[in-house]
C-alpha cells in the first residue's frame, strides 16, 4: 500500500557526520606534511615523492565528500546551523586539504630542499600547523555534542575553550614563522635565488593552513552566537 | 428496511477495509518515532500497538466517533428516507478509502481523518442540501487541524528546552536525566487517565465526579513515574560508550522510556483515528437498528470492536513492515528528541480525543517534531514536507468531498 512515508521525508540528511568526516580526511591530509618535510630535509627524495602521492590522494578523497555533502544541502533544508555557515566552514575546510597538496607539489616539483640553518625550524614550524589542524578538527568533531544539547549550555563552553586554545596556538604557528623567515634571510644571498623565491612561499602556504584552521574555528563560533 | 443486512455488511466491510488501512499505514507514523530510536523492537513496538490501540478505540474512542457519525451533518431534515444517510456513509467510506489509496501511494502527506470529514461533507451537500451541513463545528474541526500540530509543537518546543535546562546542558547530565527524566511520564500517565475517565469510561457505563476522576489520574500518574523510575534504574552506565560521543548514556536513560511514551502514543492513536473506520459504520448501524434517524442512540461495543480488530489485523499483516520502513529511515530523532515529541503528540492528540476532535495524528507528530527543531534539537529538517502538510489541507475537503459524491450516486443508482 505505502510506497512512500512523508514522516520519513520530514528528516533530511544530517550534515554532522559527514561534515566531520570531511574535516578528519583534511587532518590527516594535511598531518602528512610532517613526514614530507622530515624526508625532505633527509634528502630521500623517493619517499617525499610517495608522501606527496598519499596527500594527493587525501585531497581528491576529501573533495568528494565536499560534494557529497553540497548535494545533499538543499535549500528547503531547516537546521540548527545556518546552511551558509556551514558551507563556509567547508569550504575553509577543503582549502587547508588544496593548500596542503600544492606546498607538497612545490617540493616535489622543484625538488626543493631547505638549508640546514632553516630545516629543523621548517619542522618545527609544520608541527605546530599540524596541532593547529588537529586542534580545529577536534572542535568539528563536537559538532554532534552541540546538536544534542541544542547549542546551549555545557558543551558551548567546551567548544569555546577549544577555540581559545585553537588560537593560541595559531599565533604560535606566527612566532615560528617569523624566526624561519629570519633564518633563512640570514643565508639567502648563498642560495639559488629561485629555490629562495619558493621557499618563502611554501612558508606563506603553511601559514596560510594555520591561519584556515583558525577560521575553521571562527565559522564554528558564529554558529554558537546565533 | 429492504436490503438492511445488505448494507450493513457492506458498512462492517468497508470499515473493516478502512480501520485495516489505517492499522497498516498510519500506525506506523505513531510507532515508529519509537521504533527510529532504537529504544523499542520492532516486535515490541507492535505488540505495544496491538494492545493499546485497541484500548484507546475502546476506552477513549467513543466522542470522536460521535462526531464522525452526528456531529457534522444534521440529519434530521431525511425524514421518510434514511437510506440516503446510509448510502452517504457508505459512499464516505468509499472516498476516503480510494483517496487514501492514492495519497499514500504518491507519499503525499494526506490525513485519514481530513478524508473522511472531506468525504460525509460532500456526500452531504449533494444528498441533504447545504443546510445539513453544521457549518460552525465544520469549522471547529478544520481549525483544530492547523491548532492540533502548532500546539503540539508548542509542547514539544517547551519540553525539549526544560530537557535542556534540567539535564542536557548541565555538569552531570547522566546523574540529572536518572533523577528526572521519570517525572515527565507523569505528564503521560496523568493526561491519559484523565481524558479517558471524563470522556470514555461513560461508554462502558461508568460517570465519576470530576474530583475522583482527577484523584484516580493523578495516582495513574503516580504509577507511571514509579514505572519510570523502575526501568530507568536498569539501565547502567557504560564509560566507553561515552568515548566518542558524550550524551550516550544520557540517551540510553530516555530510551528505557520510550517503552511507555510508546503506548500513551498507540492509545492516543486509537482514540482518534479509529473513529474515521466507525463513525460511518455506526450510523448506518443505528439507522438499520432502529429504522429511524436517531441522533440519541448508543454507540455499541461491536462496532468498536470492528474497528479495533481491523487495526490489529492491517498491523499485523502489513503494519509491521511499514513501521520497520519508517523507523529505519528517522534515526536523527534520538531517544531525547523520540521522548519529548511523543508526550506533547499523544497529550495533544489525547486532548483533542475528548473533546470530540477528529484530527490528524500524523501531522501532530511532525508538529512535535518542527517543536524540537525549533528549539536547534536536531540537525536538519526538510520543510518540503510542512508545504505538503499545508497543500493537503487545502485539497482534502475538496476531493474526498468530490470522491464521496461520484460514490454517492454510483450507490443509490444501484439499491434504488
Amino acid at each position: 500500500m505505502a510506497s512512500k512515508n512523508y514522516l520519513t521525508g520530514l528528516f533530511g540528511t544530517s550534515p554532522v557526520a559527514p561534515i566531520q568526516e570531511h574535516m578528519t580526511l583534511v587532518d590527516e591530509c594535511v598531518s602528512k606534511l610532517v613526514d614530507l618535510f622530515e624526508f625532505m630535509s633527509k634528502g630521500d627524495v623517493e619517499s617525499v615523492e610517495n608522501v606527496y602521492h598519499q596527500i594527493a590522494e587525501l585531497e581528491q578523497k576529501a573533495d568528494d565528500k565536499k560534494h557529497f555533502l553540497r548535494e545533499h544541502l538543499p535549500t528547503g533544508l531547516f537546521m540548527p546551523i545556518e546552511r551558509q555557515d556551514l558551507l563556509d566552514a567547508l569550504r575553509v575546510q577543503d582549502l587547508l586539504a588544496n593548500r596542503a597538496r600544492d606546498i607538497a607539489g612545490i617540493v616535489v616539483g622543484r625538488k626543493l630542499k631547505f638549508p640546514e640553518q632553516a630545516s629543523t625550524r621548517v619542522i618545527e614550524l609544520v608541527k605546530a600547523t599540524v596541532e593547529t589542524c588537529h586542534q580545529a578538527l577536534k572542535v568539528v568533531n563536537e559538532l554532534d555534542e552541540l546538536v544534542e544539547t541544542g547549542f546551549r549550555g555545557r558543551a558551548v563552553h567546551v567548544v569555546e575553550e577549544m577555540l581559545i586554545d585553537l588560537d593560541n596556538l595559531e599565533s604560535a604557528t606566527d612566532r615560528i614563522q617569523v624566526d624561519l623567515r629570519a633564518d633563512l634571510f640570514a643565508v639567502e644571498k648563498e642560495l639559488y635565488a629561485v629555490d629562495v623565491m619558493f621557499m618563502y612561499r611554501i612558508i606563506e602556504s603553511i601559514a596560510e593552513i594555520a591561519d584556515d584552521a583558525e577560521r575553521v574555528g571562527r565559522r564554528f563560533q558564529l554558529m554558537l552566537a546565533k | 428496511m429492504d436490503y438492511g443486512t445488505t448494507y450493513l455488511v457492506l458498512a462492517v466491510i468497508f470499515g473493516l477495509f478502512m480501520a485495516w488501512g489505517i492499522g497498516a499505514n498510519d500506525v506506523a507514523n505513531a510507532m515508529a518515532t519509537s521504533v527510529g530510536s532504537k529504544a523499542i523492537t520492532i516486535k515490541q513496538a507492535v505488540i505495544i500497538a496491538a494492545i493499546f490501540e485497541f484500548a484507546g478505540a475502546i476506552l477513549a474512542g467513543g466522542q470522536v466517533t460521535s462526531t464522525i457519525r452526528k456531529g457534522i451533518v444534521d440529519v434530521s431534515g431525511l425524514g421518510a428516507t434514511p437510506e440516503i444517510l446510509i448510502y452517504g456513509m457508505l459512499a464516505a467510506l468509499l472516498a476516503a478509502g480510494t483517496w487514501l489509496l492514492v495519497a499514500s501511494f504518491k507519499g503525499w502527506p494526506v490525513s485519514t481523518t481530513h478524508s473522511i470529514v472531506g468525504s460525509i461533507v460532500g456526500f452531504a451537500i449533494v444528498g441533504m442540501g447545504m443546510d445539513a451541513v453544521y457549518w460552525g463545528k465544520l469549522g471547529k474541526i478544520v481549525m483544530s487541524w492547523v491548532t492540533s500540530p502548532l500546539l503540539a509543537g508548542g509542547i514539544s518546543y517547551m519540553l525539549f528546552r526544560s530537557v535542556q535546562v534540567i539535564i542536557l546542558d548541565t555538569e552531570k547530565p547522566f546523574e540529572n536525566a536518572k533523577r528526572y527524566v521519570p517525572y515527565y511520564v507523569f505528564l503521560v500517565g496523568f493526561m491519559l487517565t484523565l481524558v479517558t475517565i471524563m470522556k470514555g469510561l461513560k461508554h462502558i457505563g461508568l460517570d465519576l465526579s470530576m474530583t475522583d476522576s482527577i484523584l484516580i489520574a493523578i495516582g495513574f500518574g503516580v504509577l507511571t513515574t514509579i514505572l519510570g523510575k523502575y526501568l530507568v534504574s536498569r539501565v547502567k552506565f557504560d564509560a566507553s560508550a561515552d568515548r566518542s560521543f558524550h550524551y550516550a548514556n544520557v540517551e540510553k536513560i530516555f530510551g528505557s522510556l520510550m517503552v511507555i511514551t510508546a503506548c500513551a502514543m498507540a492509545f492516543a492513536h486509537g482514540s482518534n483515528d479509529v473513529a474515521n473506520a466507525i463513525g460511518p459504520l455506526a450510523a448506518i448501524n443505528s439507522i438499520i437498528q432502529t429504522g429511524e434517524l436517531s441522533q440519541k442512540s448508543a454507540l455499541p461495543m461491536w462496532v468498536l470492536l470492528v474497528g479495533g480488530v481491523g487495526i490489529v489485523l492491517g498491523l499485523a499483516m502489513y503494519g509491521r513492515k511499514v513501521i520497520e520502513t519508517v523507523g529505519s529511515k528517522i534515526t536523527e530523532l534520538t531517544p531525547s528528541r523520540g521522548f519529548c515529541c511523543t508526550i506533547s503528540a499523544a497529550s495533544t492528540v489525547v486532548l483533542a480525543s475528548g473533546m470530540g476532535l477528529p484530527i490528524s495524528t500524523t501531522h501532530t507528530m511532525v508538529g512535535a517534531v518542527l517543536g524540537v527543531g525549533m528549539a536547534r534539537g536536531i540537525s536538519s529538517l526538510n520543510m518540503d514536507v510542512v508545504r505538503g502538510i499545508f497543500m493537503s489541507w487545502v485539497i482534502t475537503l475538496p476531493i474526498g468531498g468530490v470522491l464521496a459524491i461520484v460514490f454517492f450516486f454510483i450507490l443509490k443508482g444501484f439499491f434504488a
